[in-house]
């Protein structure tokens, strides 16, 4: 009777090797050149429409930034000076010529290099964009912890309902929202502007708010935190509401597993084992999505930065399609462009390194 | 395991969930007939400027004058009026772009997600392409180009946002394709778009529902976004992004111009989002 | 004193039915109780309420769990948690969703000793090496700093129980430990439990549905059905002549390696109505 136990053979219990590191390498690597190339072809994509496309407007750019009296002869002579009296095609080859070589054009309205325009605007873009970004992963991680440690209860109620509020108003929005009550009804931020005029500004470089923090003027820190907290937040919104509720709900599935219930055994309490034990393996899902919507978050700094006259990219990239800018246009477009499909590829090899299944121990 | 708290607790998540459908749906009608009866309804002209009353507070404040409810902007235009008719401009973007891009992005995303092959590689990459623009720009861009007017409006939104739809229906009707019942159609001889029309596309309608709502509410907003930049339509016509942007440079000195048209906007996004939720939640066998 | 004695434990579904029916039994430090039932017996759940790990649905409507004397129900859940974690372990079903996919392997046998327990870094993976030497896990070194996903189930299962064994806890639930592993290294894992069990002294209650591993491993058994403990005997008595009808039904049920022509015995139906009669009457009892 039950005799299974007693047959012994002890056979010696190997690991299973891991995959060999070399196989993960190429496999990465081959990951690395398809993603590099599909967004060689996507950038590929944005110069040819957005070229074509600015090229249908109608009003010719050269007549607006003249003075009224200007004859055709002048206009004629700019319009050589500028390129565009070729054919299109002509203008896409010099154009595209140019940016492989690191030359964007030369802005019409201002007569500088687009590449210089540019980049002196980035820096503030970005500055907004990744506090929002912070803000976001702050106010949404907080949420879905709150939500998850008082799981079914009142709290979580709130929260979700606050989500749905949030997920449901876009940034433009909650942007005006924001100025109605902390620029108007207790005015306690800026509502325009990056920093305060009147202001002496040290800097050397156009990332105002980390150059202040290395220069320890907390002082003109703070400023340029009190002008763009609204934007920011304004921004950070919705991206909080959609972390907050893939994070919690994430959470609450993992929460179920093994492994957490083995955690409690060993005498750890509820906060704890959803800090250590859940939230890393929680957050791996949330990444990818969040990472697209950054890139909405990204794209949406455009009209925020006008909403706030925050004086960033989008807001120049307003003023360039009104003024018929075409180089400074095409310039802005392909650099968001640039910037969407690097978040993107960021997300996906953060994505890899966080994975320790993909990452070849 | 479902204990009786539970279920208490997931039939109190939906009735609240019909309450939602039921407010949002009613905003939605209110607003609807405003914007078909609004010669009616406005009290005053919407275009009419009386420089002598400029600046009037709403209602309940002292200053203010009777019959301007919600008071007046800076050309003596009453708000009220405006909002209403600018509901027009609203409604009919929402409805009519609305509409259009989810009949052309569903188509595309319904092909490339059933087709695959060649079809799939070519939307997918405009895809990719249309996902590397930043939204507003794009929009603002294809206004300047087309010039300002309704027409253009809804252009330019049709353009943008047909990947919203594409995108979804596109992962949607692949995983339909997967199924069984789908081969066992095919098995019976069904030819491919016998079963896309049939088998996949009922199927994908409930989520193609669900996105058009949320779709409209997107349109009120770009709408307002275009007014607010200037671009959407003349100036003179009455719409609630105009107005706000009109009421966004005299914060300080008339709040009302901005405060009125935003709650307006905030409520018919609000509605348009929460009736989306609120049918997935419907569709959702796993709610119901 | 017992080490560990439930008395009278009832636990139900949040307003719904009873899952266990003022259930009693002991487990003493190196013995061995196998908890036995067709699933949905509660067996797991005695496991579950001792440690303090009863999914949220599910309440304690009465009763005792007397750890060392101390009932733990009464205390408040902050000292029950971390005497629970100091004093008792246990060794989950599944070892492929049991450990943290994103931890290593070294700190997941640790982290009781540090946290909970206070010892130092060193001391306690000097003690981790030591266990994985002792379930007979070849270069620990290597498999401490290895991620879960780069072992087999075979190998998990022994780190999981030399997780259970590392802070020399007086009392283990074994819940089902090897009903997820492959049939051959099911018999090298009762073997090493048992084997573990009996040097250091554990007390153990081991949860299963199989009453030949209960015939290798146990000295007393609590038979289930429907959350009452039809019948509690030592392991010799009860092989030699259980004395409740179900139970013997049960045992009678059981395959039987060594006679394959016995073939499948299935409970009797007029037992299965003996015993639902009894769960009856003992619910109008203590209503």
């Amino acid at each position: 009777m039950y005799e299974y136990l007693d047959q012994d053979e002890d056979r010696q219990v190997h690991a299973d090797g891991p995959p060999s590191a070399e196989a993960t390498g190429r496999a990465v690597i081959r990951l690395l050149a398809t993603r590099l190339l599909t967004t060689l072809v996507t950038l590929a994509g944005v110069a040819v429409i957005v070229f074509f496309v600015i090229r249908v407007v109608p009003g010719n750019p050269i007549a607006m930034m003249l003075p009224p009296g200007a004859t055709d002869e002048d206009i004629a002579r700019l319009s050589a000076l500028y390129g565009l009296d070729k054919p299109m095609v002509t203008q896409f080859g010099i154009w595209v010529a140019g940016v492989l070589q690191g030359d964007f054009g030369t802005s019409i309205t201002t007569r500088q290099p687009v590449l210089d325009l540019v980049l002196g605007r980035l820096p503030a873009t970005l500055e907004l964009a990744i506090m929002a970004l912070v803000l976001a992963v702050i106010l949404g991680g907080t949420a879905a912890l709150i939500g998850t440690r008082f799981r079914g209860g009142r709290r979580e109620g709130a929260i979700d309902v606050a989500n749905g509020m949030a997920l449901s108003v876009p940034d433009f929005l909650w942007g005006l929202v924001l100025i109605l009550l902390f620029g108007v009804l207790w005015p306690i931020f800026h509502i325009s502007g990056r920093v305060t005029p009147s202001l002496d500004l040290p800097f050397t470089t156009d990332f105002y708010l980390f150059e202040s923090l290395l220069r320890l003027r907390f002082d003109l820190w703070a400023d340029i935190v009190a002008h763009m907290f609204m934007p920011a937040l304004a921004l950070a919104i919705p991206l909080a509401a959609i972390i907050g509720q893939l994070l919690k709900q994430s959470l609450k599935e993992t929460m179920n597993l093994d492994y957490v219930t083995l955690a409690r055994t060993k005498g750890y309490g509820e906060t704890r084992v959803i800090l250590r034990e859940a939230l890393r393996n929680a957050a791996l899902p949330t990444l990818t999505l969040v990472g697209v919507q950054f890139t909405f978050l990204i794209g949406g700094t455009v009209i925020i930065e006008r909403l706030f006259s925050y004086e960033g990219l989008g807001n120049m990239a307003i003023d360039a399609v009104i003024n018929r800018d075409l180089p400074l246009i095409q310039g802005i477009v392909l650099l968001f462009a640039l910037i969407f499909t690097g978040v993107n590829l960021i997300v996906d090899l953060l994505y890899a390194v966080l994975n320790p299944r993909l990452r070849h121990a | 395991m479902l204990d009786a708290k539970g279920m208490d607790g997931r039939s109190l998540i939906r009735r609240r969930a019909g309450l939602r459908l039921w407010l949002s749906a009613g905003w939605l009608t209110l607003l609807c007939l405003a914007a078909l009866f609004a010669p009616w309804i406005a009290p005053k002209d919407p275009l009419a400027q009386d420089l002598f009353l400029g600046r009037m507070p709403p209602f309940w404040m002292a200053g203010s004058e009777p019959g301007y409810w919600l008071g007046t902007d800076s050309l003596g235009r009453d708000v009220l009026s405006r909002i209403i008719h600018g509901a027009r401009v609203a409604l009919t973007v929402a409805l009519v772009a609305g509409v259009i891009t989810c009949l052309i992005g569903a188509t595309l995303g319904l092909l490339a997600g059933f087709l695959r092959g060649w079809v799939d590689m070519v939307i997918s990459r405009l895809i990719d392409i249309w996902m590397a623009f930043p939204p507003v720009l794009f929009s603002i861009l294809l206004i300047a180009v087309l010039g300002p007017g309704l027409i253009s409006i809804i252009i330019a939104i049709v353009v943008i946002d047909w990947t919203r739809f594409a995108r979804v229906v596109r992962a949607e009707a692949m995983a339909q394709g997967a199924m069984d019942y789908v081969a066992s159609a095919r098995v019976a001889g069904r030819g491919r778009i016998g079963i896309m029309l049939r088998e996949i596309l009922p199927n994908v309608l409930p989520t193609i529902c669900v996105l058009l709502t949320l779709e409209m509410g997107i349109a009120v907003i770009v709408e307002a976004i275009l007014s607010f930049v200037n671009l959407s339509i003349s100036t003179d016509d009455p719409t609630w992004g105009g107005m706000i942007s009109e009421g966004r440079t005299a914060i300080h000195q008339a709040w009302w111009v901005l405060v009125f048209p935003l709650i307006t906007l905030f409520l018919t996004v609000l509605s348009f989002s929460q009736l989306g939720e609120g049918l997935k939640d419907r569709f959702d066998p796993v709610l119901r | 004193m017992t080490y560990l004695s439930i008395r009278d434990l009832s636990v139900r579904l949040k307003g719904g039915p009873s899952l266990l029916r003022r259930v009693s039994l002991d487990v003493e430090p190196g013995e061995v109780r196998g908890l036995v039932g067709e699933s949905g017996a509660g067996k797991s759940m005695i496991g579950k309420a001792v440690l303090g790990i009863l999914p949220p649905s599910v309440e304690i409507t009465g009763g005792q769990i007397l750890l060392d004397g101390t009932d733990l129900l009464t205390l408040p859940p902050k000292d029950r948690r971390r005497r629970i974690g100091a004093s008792c372990a246990l060794i989950p079903q599944d070892p492929l969703t049991a450990l943290n996919p994103s931890h290593r392997i070294g700190p997941q046998i640790t982290d009781r000793l540090v946290d909970i327990l206070g010892w130092t870094r060193a001391d306690a993976e000097a003690r981790a090496k030591a266990l994985l030497a002792e379930v007979q896990i070849p270069d620990p070194d290597r498999v401490l700093r290895a991620y879960p996903h780069e072992l087999s189930g075979g190998m998990r299962q022994r780190i999981l129980i030399a997780s259970a064994f590392a802070a020399e806890p007086k009392l283990i639930v074994a819940d089902e430990p090897t009903t997820a592993l492959d049939v051959t290294v099911q018999k090298q894992i009762l073997k090493l439990i048992a084997g573990m069990q009996a040097r250091h002294g554990t007390a153990l209650l081991f949860v299963t549905h199989d009453l030949g591993v209960v015939s290798k491993v146990c000295q007393y058994l609590s038979v289930l059905y429907a959350g009452m403990v039809v019948e509690d005997a030592t392991v010799v008595d009860f092989f030699a002549a259980p004395r409740h009808a179900y139970s013997a039904a049960l045992l009678a049920a059981t395959p039987k390696y060594t006679d394959p022509a016995a073939g499948l015995n299935p409970v009797p139906d007029a037992v299965i109505d003996a015993v639902r009669a009894e769960v009856a009457a003992f619910d109008r009892g203590s209503a």
